[in-house]
């Protein structure tokens, strides 16, 4: 499963049960949720913004090498577009594969990779303001 | 041609895609981003910036015009 959605649409127990596979032994992981600070400074709330097309395009790229490199079986990547609170859930990855070495690596990797090539912009929102991330050196 | 925009690039130029004309034929998309940079001298000061040619990453020596699907690229920040 690849896809962007709503974070209160996103449903962690259908994005693992995806991933299930009679051959693999191993179902790793990861979960990206919002967190209420920032070096110091209360988040209140995040906002994310894709290229929808690209993105989604972008996340098979890193299905496809994931299931290549680390002999994945199944790979499911869904990212939350719009506003997400502190708590909600920005990202769930899971990854099937025979052993579990691979799968913990392949989520690294997977979230690694995706907050490099994948075109998604966060915005967090302080009690003072908000900004892009990332957006200055 | 009408170039997507998002994130910052969308305070900077002020709407949410860029109708842009270009008279230039074999245009490649590292002078459209050039000539876009010189026009908007704050994206210069983003900590990175580039072009999507048709939903991929430019690489720079990409020929585009009007029928291409053309984005501005802050730096991303998913995850």
């Amino acid at each position: 499963m690849i896809a962007l959605q709503q974070t209160k649409e996103i449903n962690t127990a259908s994005i693992i049960d995806s991933v299930k596979s009679d051959y693999c032994g191993a179902i790793d992981v990861f979960i990206g949720t919002v967190r209420d600070n920032l070096v110091g400074k209360k988040v209140t709330k995040l906002f994310f913004e894709a290229y929808e097309t690209m993105a989604v395009s972008e996340l098979q790229k890193i299905a496809d090498t994931v299931k290549e490199k680390f002999k994945a079986d199944k790979v499911s990547i869904v990212h939350a577009v719009g506003d997400c609170e502190v708590g909600e859930i920005a990202v769930v990855i899971a990854v099937s594969t025979p052993h579990r070495k691979a799968s913990f690596e392949a989520c690294e990797y997977a979230i690694d990779t995706l907050k490099e090539t994948v075109p998604i912009w966060k915005r967090e929102y302080f009690e003072d303001g908000s900004h892009w991330v990332f957006s200055h050196p | 041609m009408k170039i997507l925009l998002f994130g910052i690039t969308k305070e900077i130029i002020g709407s949410s895609t860029l109708d842009f004309t270009i008279d230039q034929t074999d245009l490649t998309s590292e002078t459209l981003l050039d000539i876009l940079k010189e026009k908007y001298p704050e994206l210069s000061k983003l900590r990175s910036i580039a072009l999507a040619v048709n939903g991929e990453h430019a690489n720079g020596s990409e020929i585009v015009s009007d029928k291409d699907e053309i984005a501005l690229i802050p730096p991303m920040s998913g995850g």
